[in-house]
Parts: C-alpha cells; sequence; structure tokens
C-alpha cells in the first residue's frame, strides 16, 4: 500500500503538471467539458421540469394519485357503477393515513341546455375545499366564484363551453342525466363561476357542481362515483397504496395513477431513459475533443514516455498516469460545469415564462410556466456519464502510449 | 559473477527495403566494477548493444544475461522492472522530465521504487551535491545548462547505487571543460562505488578514462583491448 501511495503520488504529480504544459489547449478542453456538462444538467432540469408539470397536469386530469371505484366504473362510467361513502375502517384508514388530501366524487355523463345550446358533457359532484389539492380547479376560476360547499346550488363551467352554449355568469342552464332506475333527473343551475383550463379541451366538457346537490340530482344520496387520494409526491405513492389497498372492502378496485393512465406511466418511466440518452449524446461530442487533447498530449512527450520506459516505469503505471491525466481533466471541468448549472437553474426554479410558445406547449400539456427541476439523481447520472465513459475513452490513447517501443521513443524529434 | 554476458547476439533493422546489421553473432562478457567503453563509427552497433544490454531492445537470436537473470527472454513488465533496480542510463541529449525540477528528476527513479520521501529527498540533495548541482535543486531542465542537465541525468542514473550504468554518447553535447568533469565523476563513482559503466562514445578522450576498450565495426566486436 505504501508503494503504491508513492507511486500515486507520483503519477499524480506528473499527470498534473503534464496537464498544464498547454495552457491553452487544456483551457479550450476544459471549457469544451464545463459546457457540455452544464448544457446536461441545465437541460435535463428543463426537460425534467417539464415532464414534471405535464405529469401533474395529467394527474391532475384524472384526477388524484389514487382513485378507488367500482370495478367496472373506469369501464363503464354510469351512475349504476357506484359506491357507498367511505365508513368503517376504509374511513379510519383515510384519515389516519397521512395523504395530503383525500375526497369523493360523483362522474357522470350528462346533456347540459343553455337558451340556445345543448351540448354532451361530463358532470362532476365534487366536495369544494378539497378541489385545490385535487384538481387546482379553483385557481383556474376566470370570472365569478368557485363552489363553497358540498351543498352549493350553483354551476361551474369552462369558458370554451360557455361560448358554446352561448351563455355567460349568472344565466341559468338547465343540466339533464340518468339515475340508477334509467330515469331522466333535470334541474336548472345558475352559473357561479367559469374556469379557463390549462388545457383549452378541458373546458368543453368538464362540469362542477357540488357533490351533495348532484347526490340529490341523481337520487344516490350517500353514494359517489370515486374515492381520490393526492399525496405530497406522486412517485413515491406506493406506501400509501397498499396502506389503501388493504383497507379497501372487496368488490372494490383501487388504482394507481400509473395503473389508470398507461401513457402518464409510460412518460415517468421513459425520463429517466431519455436523460440518460440526452447525456450519453452530449457526451460521444465531447470525446472527440478529449480523445484529441490526449493523443495530443501524447504525441508531444513520446520521447519522454520512451524515458520513463527506459527508468523503469511499468507500462501498466503509463497507462494509469496517462488516465489520471485524463481524470484530473474531466474532474476540473465537472466541477466548473456542475457550478455553472446550479448557478443557471437555481435562480429559474421559481418559474421560466415560456407564455410566447405556450399555445404549442399547452396540446403537450405543458403550461406556460416551467419550472427546471435539478435532482440530485441527474446531476450524480450526467458526473458518472462524463467520469466513466470518459476514462473509458481515454484508455486507447493510454494504452497506444503505453506501448510505445523505447527505443523509437527515445529517439523522436 | 559477471556482470553481464552476451551470446551471439544478432539483431538487423529494415530500413525501406534494406537489411541492416545492428548486431552480428556478438559474444562479451563484462565483469562487476569494469569501466568500458564501446567505440566505433556511427552505425557500428554500440547503441544497439547498449540497448539490447539494457533491455529497451529486443535481440534477434542469441542470448543476455545480467547476473542469474537472462533478459532477453523477460516480458515488458519483467524488464521495466529490472531497469528501475539494476540500471542507470545516461543518453546523449539529456532526457529529463520537462515538468519536473532537478531534484524531482533525481527523486523520479527513487518515487517509482517506493523509496520514502525523506530518505529519496535526503539521497537526491546528496547526489546533486557530488555532481556539482548543490543550490539548483528546484531549477527545471530549461533553467540549466546542457552540462548541468547532463548531470543531473547522471544523478538520476546513480542515485539508487544500480549494479550498471548505461551512457550512450554521454559527451556529445557537452564542451570540453564539461565533458572532463563528467568522465571524471564517472571514474570516481566506478572507483569508489563499484558500479560497473559501459559508455559508448566516438571522444578519444573519453576512451583514455576506461579500462577495458571494445571496438566495433558493422555489428561486430573488432577489438577488445585492456588499458
Amino acid at each position: 500500500m505504501a508503494v503504491f501511495r508513492l507511486n500515486f503520488n507520483t503519477l499524480l504529480t506528473l499527470s498534473w503538471r503534464n496537464l498544464w504544459r498547454n495552457y491553452r489547449r487544456t483551457g479550450i478542453m476544459l471549457g469544451a467539458i464545463a459546457i457540455g456538462v452544464w448544457a446536461m444538467i441545465f437541460m435535463t432540469a428543463l426537460m425534467r421540469g417539464m415532464v414534471d408539470d405535464m405529469l401533474n397536469q395529467g394527474i391532475r386530469n384524472l384526477p388524484g394519485h389514487i382513485q378507488i371505484q367500482h370495478p367496472d366504473f373506469l369501464d363503464d362510467p354510469n351512475v349504476v357503477n357506484s359506491i357507498a361513502e367511505p365508513s368503517g375502517e376504509l374511513l379510519l384508514v383515510l384519515k389516519q393515513s397521512g395523504t395530503k388530501r383525500w375526497a369523493t366524487r360523483i362522474k357522470v355523463a350528462a346533456v347540459i341546455a343553455s337558451e340556445r345550446e345543448t351540448r354532451g358533457i361530463n358532470l362532476l359532484g365534487i366536495e369544494p375545499d378539497a378541489e385545490a389539492d385535487i384538481s387546482g380547479l379553483p385557481a383556474l376560476i376566470s370570472e365569478g366564484r368557485f363552489l363553497e360547499t358540498n351543498q352549493d346550488k350553483g354551476i361551474v363551467i369552462g369558458a370554451k363551453l360557455a361560448e358554446r352554449l352561448e351563455t355567460r355568469l349568472g344565466k341559468r342552464v338547465v343540466v339533464m342525466s340518468q339515475d340508477p332506475d334509467n330515469n331522466l333527473s333535470e334541474r336548472g343551475f345558475r352559473i357561479v363561476g367559469i374556469y379557463r383550463a390549462k388545457m383549452p379541451g378541458l373546458e368543453e366538457f368538464n362540469v362542477y357542481t357540488a357533490r351533495d346537490t348532484l347526490q340529490q340530482l341523481l337520487h344516490i344520496e350517500g353514494r359517489v362515483s370515486q374515492i381520490i387520494l393526492v399525496d405530497e409526491d406522486y412517485r413515491e405513492i406506493e406506501p400509501l397504496y397498499e396502506k389503501i389497498s388493504q383497507a379497501t372492502p372487496p368488490g372494490l378496485d383501487t388504482r394507481t395513477w400509473y395503473q389508470i393512465d398507461s401513457y402518464l406511466a409510460a412518460m415517468f418511466n421513459m425520463m429517466d431513459g431519455f436523460v440518460l440518452v440526452w447525456v450519453v449524446i452530449i457526451f460521444l461530442a465531447l470525446s472527440f475533443g478529449l480523445v484529441n487533447t490526449l493523443v495530443m498530449a501524447i504525441f508531444e512527450r513520446i520521447r519522454e514516455i520512451g524515458l520513463i520506459q527506459a527508468l523503469g516505469m511499468r507500462p501498466a503505471l503509463i497507462v494509469y498516469q496517462i488516465l489520471l491525466e485524463s481524470l484530473l481533466l474531466l474532474l476540473i471541468g465537472l466541477a466548473i460545469g456542475n457550478s455553472l448549472a446550479v448557478a443557471t437553474v437555481k435562480p429559474l426554479e421559481s418559474g421560466l415564462d415560456i407564455s410566447i410558445v405556450a399555445e404549442g406547449m399547452a396540446m403537450m400539456g405543458v403550461s406556460s410556466m416551467l419550472y427546471p427541476n435539478l435532482t440530485l439523481y441527474d446531476m450524480v447520472l450526467a458526473n458518472s456519464v462524463v467520469i466513466i465513459l470518459g476514462i473509458l475513452t481515454s484508455i486507447l490513447p493510454a494504452w497506444r502510449a503505453a506501448s510505445l517501443d523505447p527505443v523509437r521513443a527515445l529517439n523522436t524529434n | 559473477m559477471s556482470a553481464i554476458h552476451c551470446h551471439q547476439l544478432c539483431k538487423t533493422f529494415k530500413q525501406g527495403d534494406e537489411i541492416i546489421t545492428g548486431l552480428d553473432h556478438v559474444d562479451l562478457t563484462i565483469e562487476t566494477g569494469e569501466f568500458v567503453c564501446l567505440s566505433g563509427p556511427s552505425g557500428s552497433g554500440k547503441t544497439t548493444l547498449l540497448n539490447a544490454i539494457g533491455g529497451l531492445d529486443t535481440p534477434d537470436s542469441g542470448e543476455i544475461h545480467m547476473g542469474d537473470i537472462r533478459i532477453d527472454q523477460l516480458e515488458r513488465g519483467a524488464l521495466a522492472d529490472m531497469r528501475l533496480r539494476h540500471i542507470g542510463f545516461v543518453f546523449q541529449a539529456y532526457n529529463l522530465i520537462p515538468v519536473l525540477s532537478a531534484q524531482e528528476n533525481v527523486e523520479f527513479v527513487m518515487q517509482v521504487q517506493g523509496v520514502s520521501a525523506q530518505e529519496r529527498a535526503r539521497k537526491a540533495r546528496e547526489i546533486l551535491q557530488e555532481v556539482g548541482l548543490e543550490g539548483m535543486e528546484d531549477r527545471r531542465p530549461a533553467q540549466l545548462s546542457g552540462g548541468q542537465q547532463q548531470r543531473v541525468a547522471v544523478a538520476r542514473a546513480i542515485v539508487s547505487h544500480p549494479d550498471l550504468v548505461l551512457a550512450d554518447e554521454p559527451t556529445a553535447n557537452l564542451d570540453s571543460v564539461a565533458s572532463a568533469h563528467l568522465m571524471g565523476l564517472f571514474a570516481s563513482l566506478n572507483e569508489h562505488h563499484r558500479i560497473t559503466f559501459v559508455i559508448s562514445t566516438h571522444d578519444k578522450r573519453v576512451m583514455g578514462y576506461a579500462r577495458r576498450l571494445i571496438g566495433m565495426r558493422d555489428g561486430k566486436i573488432i577489438s577488445d583491448e585492456t588499458q
């Protein structure tokens, strides 16, 4: 171990000083590595923020991280496929689960009619108190007010639907649906609020009223379509899911957001793969510069390599020395690149306004504010890829240096 | 026991379409503590012989023994170890590591050998003092004259007391005063430390220091005189 330490000190001294023989070349390479690493981390943070936003929007539209419902409800969202409001052990577990928010809701197909037009809609009976955490709807109200209690008699519709119905805030509309016995149920509602969704398509179809009001309309007192749970982080819902699944009575179906929406699940699962591919692509561009720098550095001192071979340095130590030189270059570049990335991402974490391209982004489910998400995982990934691939890329020039014929190397001018 | 024993050593080089003979069935035995000069015109095989003895080049055929070790059959790593432990090299062009100071250049071999920092610093300072470079320990090669650089190279070659020093035209780039000083140093080290010296040279004044003079031509030993 002592011998290795002494050899390591020798190699470190040689590598460090060799690195600074040509300031300009080393400086250019450091700049390239730093910018490459910065681009890896900065763009990953933007991508991560965008995908997070898309996932959050998608989950809000489901809504919720976990849903409990009748086993047939997702395939046939009919009022017949309703479930009893939570009670007994399930209610106890819901209250003690530590979940951020839970609520019940009713969801049925309905028809809405104004004085001039009629449209098909999704009619949602909600608990207004919980909606801020579940769908974020209260924040989207652009005119009027949001629903206030579970017994509120008003109705909230989207701006697009109001336009289609040629109606407005304060006007009355008639809503028609079917009760469990297939009898027509209808009722007049006053429009108390109009919302603007981040995804305009939703404005046209989702119409909200209070849960108890809808129960009365459909004659399903004490019954709901779904129990919705929202946890702190959509990525870490497994423990809550396990707890809730065990407490759910037989005959009910408990599902996570990724079981309900396979598109969102695929997006979530592919994100890490995207990041890795992105990081590797940038590295490949960098690797040409790195190999070129090392090859030039070796080419400049062939004679010196012949000398250290003649003096008794084993070929393996020559390989280590060149690799150490490469590692030092990479570590300095990484330190600069990481610092740049943190310095540029942190100020943007409060939100980056991309409203100039909001229309196009909205089609992908992304809002007009982008919140870059700098994660330790992505930084570790970028740094690991650069170090591991950087060292692998350096092996060939290092091996070629160690394989030089000492006599020829010593006679090189 | 002989320091070096070469038996029927042959080496050829290809230069374009031409085959050049570097060594032609060379038989040579050098005893421990000898001070040998190899002389002869350019292309006579002096450097090829030194490189083969030093394990820098592999002969096409024949045997080279250093003590009990047959070095022509050693693999690269073992040859490097053998050079590290037993041989000191002095080259015509001073061949110092430019990014290291004079003292660090002298310490380099000891560092690779695994000698402690304190001991190698002490030995390096002592040997630099012995070759007349006291006060120049921290200078980089570019800050030293040719003669001073060659003295650093000599210090590096002898600091770990090798069994054998191989010097290839060590005075070729030195003026007469520096050459005389260097050869005096070699003679002194040979006498006091019983280090075996094998020196290739054209220089008649250098030959004057040798106790054994071997003449070479066309890869063959043509004369072997003890003075």
